[in-house]
């Protein structure tokens, strides 16, 4: 039976206040609090879960970049993946990568790991690329449950109810498969004390994309970053007529 | 020279505790993953619910269960014993980052782990863990600790509840007093007096299931702080217990008592900590937010002083308590260390949470903000498991046997 990849990434996390560099070619990372991708997390429980029920054997949790990501890995291992994979990318490469570079990695890791399904986070909170999950079903020629809001393993096929813009969106895909977890999948468990102490002992393998025949070179230049604009204060209105004169002399409507 | 022998081993003793200083710079990646938990199920699950809790004396139940499931009820307890089979200083970690979401919450993880589970697993026989510890390890069950009387508080020693045995079984009669955890606990470390000739060497320690015939509670005591938690009289009245209930041997139970507060202080330390953080952030958020003069009041000095003082005193006595917890890891002498930790941080408590609400002003004086259920929770910390009088005795015994010549 199987063996399931999860993706997770570090991020900055999501409550912290982002403030862009002053040479403008990125955010500030230096000394900001990083965590795991909220989306990781819940694709973490998710395959946890089907470990706990049976329907997998092995869940091995992955990421890609430098040497802090380990924590990421280690955090994943103490919610109950079994082991970890860290793709050793840093320097410029780490700053460049992006989706087509992971999923290339994650494609290459699959098929070497004979894994039945690859689940990802919907997306990452830092670049909202939404892209990862699909491109490795892409490269993979796998089927693709993406926005996953419910899960279910029958034999050697997936149903997977997905959240669309129109409702929700029932699919029937054979494995192996790609799934991509949306914000209502589940609630990811909080790792327990034991389970910490255990993950300590896990292993973590180490590799390098070239290891796998990735080239990490981006297709993709970053030129500026900036902040949002300033939000103005609003302007109150007395009454709806006064409020629709408004909008139309600014042209809204 | 010979007391200068002594205050320099004395020294060297320290000394050698202090090699794993380094590790105070940077905790092991264990316990950083061990504290992120914790905060991250305090920032989210606590903080929301803190201030109902203690506006409506309501004990956590749901989140003593769920920290039971994380194994923070039971730190320090074997994985076979059904705990987390950690250090004290991931217990110290835990304590911290719970109470900094909720004190209240606080003070029930650490009574349950220091003060009910703490003399069992000491002084227990495997039988007495296996039924009194292990069933108090999910959050299903809490326990408490019954040493202070109506009569006697500090002076501990003066126990004049009694225990008489009649057959198979102990009989106690008499009065506990302040009993953390009292109206929420399904077992209680109780101390007696066998023997009243032999003084405090004739108090011995017993377990009691609750509820249980001859045990009935006194009202719930309306309180400062740490509202959620429940705390009343034991009244004894003929309460008949196996003779297979007493903990540790006849006698013993000053010396158990004792021993068990010793480490007992690191948990309020640590309570004392998380409360004593709470009031810094609320403070320096503050600071960063409300503008006076033209500016946030974070650039006014007077304010910068007191967030400073502040830091200062929540980050000594956090090193204080580390240090404390590594010793006792290490199975080195702490009760010197483990007092001035207790006393540094329960002032450091009271002085953040005061300094917080005068930095907010009006409104830390108001419920709409934490500060003052910080300035409330804080107070019990330098009264309870100790007064900060007890802890100067205690310090200052140990400090003088150093240099006793």
């Amino acid at each position: 039976m199987s063996r399931v990849l999860v993706g997770v990434k570090r991020v900055i996390d999501y409550a912290v206040k982002i403030r862009v560099k002053p040479d403008q070619s990125g955010v500030v990372t230096d000394g900001v609090k990083h965590s795991m991708n909220p989306f990781c997390e819940i694709a973490v429980e998710e395959a946890v879960k089907l470990k706990e029920k049976k329907f997998i054997k092995e869940v091995v949790a992955v990421s890609c970049g430098p040497s802090q990501v380990t924590e990421t890995i280690r955090t994943a291992l103490a919610m109950g993946c079994d082991r970890g994979i860290h793709v050793e990318v840093s320097g410029k490469d780490y700053e460049a990568m992006g989706p087509l570079q992971i999923s290339k990695i994650f494609a290459a890791l699959a098929k070497k790991e004979e894994a039945s399904l690859v689940i990802l986070g919907k997306q990452a909170i830092d670049d909202d690329c939404n892209q990862t999950g699909q491109m490795t079903a892409a490269l993979l020629d796998w089927p693709q449950g993406t926005f996953a809001s419910e899960v279910t393993i029958d034999g050697e096929t997936v149903k997977v109810v997905r959240e669309i813009d129109g409702g929700l969106e029932t699919i029937k895909i054979s494995m192996p498969a790609v799934l991509t977890a949306d914000l209502r999948l589940n609630t990811p468990r909080y790792a327990t004390l034991p389970n910490i102490m255990k993950a300590k002992k896990k292993k973590i393998a180490n590799m390098k994309p070239a290891d796998l025949g990735v080239d990490m070179v981006s297709r993709v230049e970053v030129l500026r970053v900036d902040e949002p604009p300033t939000r103005l204060a609003g302007v109150k209105v007395e009454t709806v007529d006064d409020l629709v004169a408004k909008l139309k002399a600014n042209g809204t409507i | 020279m010979a007391a200068l022998f002594k205050a320099g081993k004395a020294l060297g003793l320290c000394v050698s505790g202090c090699r794993s200083l380094s590790s105070l710079a940077e905790l092991p990646e264990m316990h950083q993953m061990m504290r992120q938990t914790c905060r991250d199920y305090a920032d989210r699950e606590l903080g929301p619910i803190a201030g109902k809790l203690d506006k409506e004396h309501l004990f956590p139940a749901q989140q003593v269960r769920e920290l039971g499931a994380m194994g923070v009820m039971a730190v320090e307890v074997p994985e076979a014993l059904g705990g987390a089979g950690m250090d004290y200083l991931a217990y110290s970690l835990a304590v911290e980052e719970i109470s900094r979401g909720c004190g209240s919450t606080g003070c029930v993880v650490s009574v349950n782990n220091s003060l009910y589970i703490g003399p069992i697993l000491k002084f227990g026989t495997q039988k007495q863990k296996e039924q009194w510890i292990t069933p108090f390890t999910t959050g299903e069950k809490v326990g408490c600790f019954a040493l202070s009387e109506p009569g006697n508080g500090s002076d501990a020693g003066a126990a004049s509840t009694l225990a008489r045995q009649e057959g198979e079984e102990w009989v106690l009669n008499g009065t506990k007093a302040w009993i953390t955890n009292s109206w929420d606990a399904s077992a209680t470390v109780i101390f007696a007096t066998t023997d009243k000739s032999l003084k405090h060497k004739g108090i011995s320690a017993f377990l009691v299931p609750m509820p249980h015939p001859g045990l009935s509670l006194g009202k719930k005591e309306d309180k400062l702080g740490i509202r959620a938690t429940s705390t009343a009289n034991l009244i004894l009245e003929d309460c008949r217990i196996p003779l297979g209930n007493m903990l540790g041997s006849r006698g013993s139970g000053f010396k158990i008592a004792m021993q068990t507060l010793d480490s007992g202080r690191i948990g309020i330390a640590s309570q004392a900590l998380g409360i004593a953080q709470a009031a810094l952030d609320c403070a320096a958020d503050y600071a960063h937010k409300r503008t006076a003069f033209g500016a946030p009041i974070g650039k006014l000095q007077a304010v910068q002083f007191k967030l400073a003082d502040m830091a200062v005193a929540v980050e000594s006595a956090r090193l204080l308590t580390w240090k404390a917890a590594m010793l006792k890891d290490a199975k080195k002498p702490f009760t010197k260390e483990a007092a001035m930790a207790k006393l540094a941080a329960s002032e450091a408590a009271t002085f953040c949470g005061h300094q917080s609400i005068q930095v907010l002003g009006g409104m830390g004086y108001v419920t709409d903000m934490p500060a003052e259920r910080h300035y409330r929770d804080a107070r019990i910390t330098e009264i309870y498991e100790g007064t900060s009088e007890i802890q100067r005795l205690v310090i200052a015994g140990q400090l003088l046997k150093e240099y006793a010549s």
